[in-house]
């Protein structure tokens, strides 16, 4: 059972790439422990910032890094991040196109029984809304540190959005296939697409071995790109399929469930559904028991595909 | 050298004709600002069209961004871009001249417009300044109205806490907002112990002096261990008695008869400056 969470996959990469790239800065507001970045900072004093509880600066001093040669991570939790300082996201890291990624930890309901305070369940509509802003869900460890390593190799801005609980690994050490903004499709099938993106992938492969028990075949699509969307895996996966459905960690407007819609809609009409949190704040309880109740599992999941092909 | 004295009442006019040609434009606060602004590009800054690649130049981020057309009257004196193609193309259809700073344009570093953003900004170029141990100077202006943004503040309290003495903000006092006195609608008069209490060396001067501004910008360079704010005392509309100190000129387009009234008070005050 894996115990690394997708944040301290990043943690780990860019301690890595730190010793060679001085230019790599890490700023955290007072969240260097819930970001997994504590080690980072210890590491490199000199490459850590500290900004206190004001996400609206971290954005602000990012974007002023970045200005000048820096490569600014800035880590918070994605609550925060995604809309007290949403704006500086848009204006000085979208609109003046500075090299910032922008980290949302404890993304989603990671943050469970604290309330709709800590929940970011419009994260991805919010982010993928402004011009030039990317946005990414990463689905484990494996390929969360392809990300990071792939992201580093670029200077545009970038929203990137973790969970804070482990997720189950999809893929491994030798293999994960990742290709820079190309979804990767985890199984093929003919009867159901199911296109997934951030923790939701894992339940989502799972759910394509109940529905083979079953004698149904999906194929299951890891849309870690959410912004820029890979639309040609969408219409590959719909094309051979009967029917779609998205499954997300936010609110049921604007997320990946509306975009697939569009695409599918547009270029290969067929039936999507969507799941996704309810639009109202989610029943208190850990983030499994909330999936669970929402019927964001396998089980849950599956019992919907096989409803749709039925 | 150009008299900057007199520069500041030419780029005037520049503005005057760019807001009449563009129909609209912040009319009172380009006035207030302008002596700010030369005294950074004309006497202070290590900014040119050839060395903005450098990366020891001196940074300017204007956070007042509604004041682009005294910024960009400035920017195409330094020779930018041409001044008569800003004055004919400003807020047109299609022009890259937009109403608010935007970093397409040579010399401009950062997009701003909406307030408050750009001491934060600032904050971060100081401090890779710092990381990299390099010389160079930062520098914004805001408005006085724009320091109710609390965003504001949180970026003084980390140029404060982080003792970055290679950032200088300025303040333009115009003591004027959309809404009338500054007084009224948030007061400022308290300021200088806010940005003392900050952390923050504070000077007050008259900002509509080049002299003084240049003074200050060179008095901000010997402080060490702590960020210098230059309060600028400036009028807003500053130049012509048609606009000075009042609220409504904010963003008012002049009419054929205010601009001739406006052209001749700011001959009139340069004719007075070539003979002090």
């Amino acid at each position: 059972m894996n115990k690394v969470p997708n944040r301290q996959a990043i943690c780990e990469v860019l301690m890595e790439e730190a010793k060679n790239d001085k230019d790599i800065v890490v700023l955290c507001s007072d969240s260097r422990g819930s970001a997994s970045l504590a080690p980072f900072a210890k590491a490199f004093p000199e490459q850590f910032v500290e900004m206190g509880i004001a996400e609206q600066n971290l954005v602000g001093v990012s974007a002023g890094l970045a200005k000048c040669g820096k490569k600014p991570f800035a880590a918070s939790p994605a609550c925060f991040l995604s809309t007290r300082s949403y704006e500086q996201a848009k204006v000085d890291c979208a609109y003046s196109n500075t090299n910032v990624t922008l980290i949302g930890i404890s993304g989603g309901i990671s943050y469970g029984a604290l309330g709709m305070s800590h929940h970011s369940a419009q994260d991805i509509a919010a982010m993928s809304a402004i011009p030039n802003m990317r946005v990414y869900l990463p689905s484990d460890r494996y390929q969360t540190k392809c990300l990071i390593e792939a992201l580093l190799k670029d200077e545009k801005p970038a929203y990137i959005r973790v969970g804070r609980n482990a997720v189950e690994d999809i893929y491994s050490e030798e293999n994960c296939p990742f290709q820079m903004d190309k979804a990767t499709v985890v199984c093929e099938g003919t009867d159901v697409a199911i296109i997934a993106c951030g923790e939701m992938v894992k339940p989502a492969v799972d759910a394509a071995a109940l529905l083979k028990e079953q004698g149904i075949s999906a194929t299951v699509v890891d849309m870690y790109c959410v912004k820029p969307l890979d639309k040609e895996a969408i219409v590959k996966a719909a094309a051979n399929a009967k029917a779609v459905i998205t499954v997300e960690e936010h609110a049921p407007f604007g997320g990946l469930g509306s975009m697939v819609s569009q695409v599918v809609g547009s270029e290969c009409p067929k039936k999507v559904i969507n799941i996704a949190l309810p639009d109202a704040p989610v029943i208190t309880g850990t983030s499994r028991e909330v999936f669970d109740y929402y019927g964001m599992n396998a089980e849950g999941i599956a019992k919907k595909a096989a409803e749709l092909v039925k | 050298m150009e008299n900057l004295k007199v520069m500041a009442y030419d780029l005037r006019k520049d503005v005057i004709d760019m807001i009449v040609e563009g129909k609209g434009g912040h009319i009172g606060g380009d006035m207030s600002v302008m002596e700010t602004l030369v005294a950074l590009y004309f006497d202070q800054m290590n900014a040119s069209p050839e060395n903005m690649d450098d990366p020891d130049r001196d940074r300017f981020v204007m956070s007042k961004g509604h004041s682009v057309e005294a910024l960009y009257a400035v920017l195409a004196k330094k020779g930018f871009f041409p001044m008569e193609e800003v004055i004919s193309q400003f807020s047109k259809f299609g022009s890259k001249y937009i109403g608010h700073p935007n970093n397409k344009l040579p010399g401009i570093e950062m997009n701003s417009g909406s307030l408050g953003h750009g001491l934060p900004v600032c904050v971060g170029m100081a401090m890779a300044g710092k990381m990299d141990k390099k010389d160079y100077r930062v520098y914004t202006v805001m408005g006085d109205g724009e320091l109710a943004e609390g965003s504001v503040w949180e970026g003084a309290m980390a140029g404060g806490h982080y003792k970055l003495d290679n950032l200088c903000a300025v303040v333009d006092r115009n003591r004027l907002q959309i809404s009338g006195s500054t007084e009224d609608v948030m007061s400022q008069d308290v300021q200088e112990e806010r940005w003392a209490s900050f952390g923050w060396n504070v000077l007050s001067v008259d900002g509509n002096d080049l002299d003084a501004m240049i003074q200050a910008f060179e008095d901000a360079k010997t402080c060490k261990g702590k960020p210098t704010v230059i309060i600028a005392n400036t009028i807003k509309g500053c130049g012509s008695s048609v606009m000075e100190n009042k609220a409504a000129w904010h963003h008012h387009v002049p009419s054929p008869e205010e601009y001739a009234q406006i052209m001749k008070d700011l001959d009139a005050r340069k004719e007075a400056l070539l003979h002090e």
